[in-house]
C-alpha cells in the first residue's frame, strides 16, 4: 500500500458553543487517513460528529484543534479538490437539471460551452440525458439524487465527501444509486469518505469501515473489507461474508454505547 | 395533450355570484326602500359615471391617481427590496436598525399624509410618498425574512464551490427570495392605492380621492360609488400585473402553468 494519502484528519477536535454558553465537543482527537482511490465508510451513532468531520474536510468549519489535509495541503477553507453531497439533493428549483449540474463549474468561471458539454456527458452517463432541460420538481427522488451526484462530480474533485447520500430514497432506488456511485468512484478512481447509517451500504461500497463512538466522537475501530468487486455492490451483497462484517459492526456499535439507531440495522432489508 | 385549458372548478359559480350581486345592487335598494343617497342603484351609478365622464374630467383624475399609485408602488417596492436585501446581507445592520424599523412599521403610515402635504404642498409628491412608505414595509419584511431563511446547506454548497459573497447572493439568495418578494409585491400593490387615496383626501384637487371627498361634500352618493369602483379597478389592475409577472418569473415552481406541460 504505497498509495498517496488524499484526505487526512490529524488529531481533529471540534467544540461548538451551544446556546446556553456551554461547549459541546462534537469530535475529539480524530485522526484518519484515506489513500488515493480508496473509499472509506464512516459509521457511528447519531450526533457523534460524522457530519461535523465532513464539514471540516470540505473547509466549511474550522476545527477547534488539529487540521484536515487534502493532498498534503492543510484545509483552510473550501477548495476545488473536494466536493460534498448530502442527504438533501440541494438542487436549486429555479435552475434546470443541467444548469444545476453546472453550478460549480459556473462559479469557478469555466466557459459556458465547456461546462455544458460536461453536464450533458454526466447526465447521459446517469441516464438523465433527456431530463437535462427539466426542472428539479419534475424528477423523482432517485433522479434528483443522481443529478446531485452529477453536480458533485462536475467540478472534477479528487475527494468526494458523501453524507448519507441515499438515506432519503426508497430501498430499491438506493441499491441502483449505490451501484451507480460505486461504478463511478471505481472507474474515475475517486477517493471518497462515505457517511452512512446503513451497515450494508458501508460494507458493500467501501474498502474500509471506520466506527465512531458516541459524542464526543472518536474512532473506535477500523475494519478492512476484504471482498472483491467494490465496483458492484449488488454482487457484493450476495456474498455471505458481507453478513459477517455487518454482524461484527453491529456488535461493535452496541458495545460502544447502546444508542444505536434502529435504522442502522434495518438497512439490509 | 388537450390544448384547451379547463376553467377551474367554481368559476361558473363565481360568475353566477357576480350576476346575483349586480342584480341585487340594481333592484335591492328599491325593494328595500333604501334612499338613493344611502345606496344608489347600479343604473344610477352608471348614469353618474357617464355624467362624470362628460363634465368632471374623470379620466384625468383616474389617470392622476393611477400614475401616483404606479410611482408609489414602483419606488416603494424598489426601496423595500433594496433595504431588505441590504439588511438580509448584513445582520449587524439589521440588529442596529430593527427597533427603528419596527417603530416605523407600527406607526400608521397614512397618518403621515398631512405632514407630507405640509412639506410638499398640494402636488402629487406627498401622495406618492405616502404610497412609498406604505408599500415599503411588506416588501422589505418579506425579502428580509426570505434571505434569513435560505437553507444554510444551500449556502454551504455554494461556499464549497468557492463562491464569492456576490456569487452566493446572485446565484442562491436572490433567486431563493423571489417567491417571497412577489408575496410582498402583491400586498404592496393593494396598499399603494390606500396610501394614494388618503393623500388625496387630505389635500389637493386632483385624483379619485379628491373626487370622492368632493362627491361626499355635495351629498352625491353615486359619485362616491363611481370613485370607489374606479379605485378598486386601479388596485385590481396593479394586483393583476404583479400576479401575471409572478407567473412568468416563477414558472419553474410546481403547480403553475399547469396547462403548459412539458413533453
Ligand atoms: N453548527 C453547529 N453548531 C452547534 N452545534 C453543532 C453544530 N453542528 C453540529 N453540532 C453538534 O455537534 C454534534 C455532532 O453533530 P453532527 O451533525 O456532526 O452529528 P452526526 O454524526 O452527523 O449525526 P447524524 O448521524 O444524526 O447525522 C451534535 O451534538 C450537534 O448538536
Ligand atoms: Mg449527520
Amino acid at each position: 500500500m504505497a498509495r498517496a494519502t488524499r484526505l487526512e484528519y490529524r488529531n481533529v477536535t471540534m467544540r461548538f458553543a451551544d446556546t446556553a454558553g456551554r461547549g459541546v465537543t462534537a469530535v475529539a482527537g480524530v485522526s484518519l487517513a484515506i489513500a488515493d482511490a480508496e473509499v472509506v465508510a464512516l459509521i457511528g451513532p447519531s450526533g457523534c460528529g460524522k457530519s461535523t468531520l465532513l464539514n471540516i474536510g470540505a473547509g466549511l468549519y474550522a476545527p477547534t484543534d488539529g487540521a484536515a489535509f487534502v493532498d498534503g495541503e492543510r484545509v483552510e477553507g473550501p477548495n476545488a479538490h473536494v466536493a460534498f453531497m448530502l442527504q438533501k439533493d440541494l438542487l436549486l428549483p429555479w435552475r434546470t437539471v443541467a444548469e444545476n449540474v453546472m453550478l460549480g463549474a459556473e462559479i469557478h468561471g469555466q466557459p459556458r460551452s465547456q461546462r455544458r458539454r460536461r453536464a450533458h456527458e454526466l447526465l447521459d452517463g446517469f441516464g438523465l440525458g433527456e431530463f437535462a432541460g427539466r426542472y428539479p420538481h419534475q424528477l423523482s427522488g432517485g433522479m434528483r439524487q443522481r443529478a446531485a451526484l452529477a453536480r458533485t462530480l462536475a467540478v472534477e474533485p479528487s475527494v468526494l465527501l458523501l453524507d448519507e447520500p441515499f438515506s432519503a430514497v426508497d430501498a430499491q432506488t438506493r441499491m441502483v444509486l449505490q451501484r451507480d456511485l460505486a461504478r463511478t468512484l471505481t472507474r474515475a478512481g475517486k477517493t471518497a469518505l462515505l457517511i452512512t447509517h446503513d451497515l450494508f451500504e458501508a460494507v458493500t461500497l467501501s474498502d474500509r469501515v471506520l466506527v465512531m463512538s458516541a459524542r464526543p466522537g472518536r474512532i473506535l475501530e477500523e475494519m478492512t473489507i476484504d471482498l472483491p468487486e467494490r465496483e458492484d455492490p449488488l454482487a457484493r451483497r450476495r456474498d455471505p461474508r458481507v453478513n459477517d462484517y455487518v454482524a461484527r459492526l453491529m456488535d461493535r456499535l452496541q458495545i460502544g454505547e447502546d444508542t444505536l439507531e434502529p435504522q442502522a440495522i434495518g438497512g439490509g432489508a | 395533450m388537450s390544448a384547451r385549458p379547463r376553467l377551474p372548478p367554481g368559476a361558473a359559480a363565481s360568475v353566477a355570484l357576480l350576476v346575483v350581486f349586480l342584480a341585487a345592487w340594481e333592484w335591492g335598494p328599491g325593494l328595500l326602500r333604501i334612499p338613493s343617497y344611502i345606496i344608489p342603484s347600479l343604473s344610477e351609478v352608471a348614469r353618474e359615471a357617464v355624467r362624470m365622464w362628460q363634465v368632471s374630467h374623470v379620466l384625468m383624475h383616474t389617470g392622476v391617481t393611477a400614475g401616483e399609485v404606479l410611482a408609489g408602488f414602483a419606488l416603494g417596492s424598489l426601496l423595500g427590496a433594496f433595504i431588505g436585501y441590504l439588511l438580509g446581507m448584513s445582520p449587524a445592520t439589521e440588529v442596529a436598525l430593527s427597533p427603528y424599523i419596527l417603530a416605523l412599521q407600527i406607526a400608521p403610515k397614512v397618518a403621515f399624509a398631512p405632514l407630507f402635504i405640509l412639506w410638499m404642498g398640494y402636488s402629487v409628491y406627498p401622495k406618492i410618498l405616502v404610497a412609498v412608505l406604505i408599500v415599503f414595509f411588506p416588501v422589505m419584511v418579506n425579502v428580509l425574512t426570505a434571505i434569513r431563511t435560505v437553507d444554510p446547506d444551500l449556502i454551504n454548497l455554494a461556499r464549497s464551490f468557492k463562491a464569492t459573497r456576490a456569487q452566493i447572493f446572485w446565484k442562491i439568495e436572490f433567486p431563493a427570495s423571489i417567491p417571497a418578494l412577489f408575496a410582498g409585491l402583491r400586498i404592496g400593490a393593494t396598499l399603494a392605492v390606500v396610501g394614494v387615496v388618503v393623500g388625496e383626501f387630505v389635500g389637493g384637487n386632483l385624483g379619485l380621492g379628491f373626487l370622492l371627498t368632493f362627491g361626499e361634500g355635495q351629498a352625491n352618493t353615486p359619485m362616491v360609488f363611481v370613485s370607489i369602483v374606479l379605485l378598486t379597478l386601479i388596485g385590481g389592475i396593479a394586483y393583476l400585473g404583479v400576479v401575471l409577472t409572478e407567473q412568468r418569473v416563477l414558472h419553474y415552481l410546481p403547480g403553475r402553468n399547469a396547462n403548459r406541460r412539458v413533453g
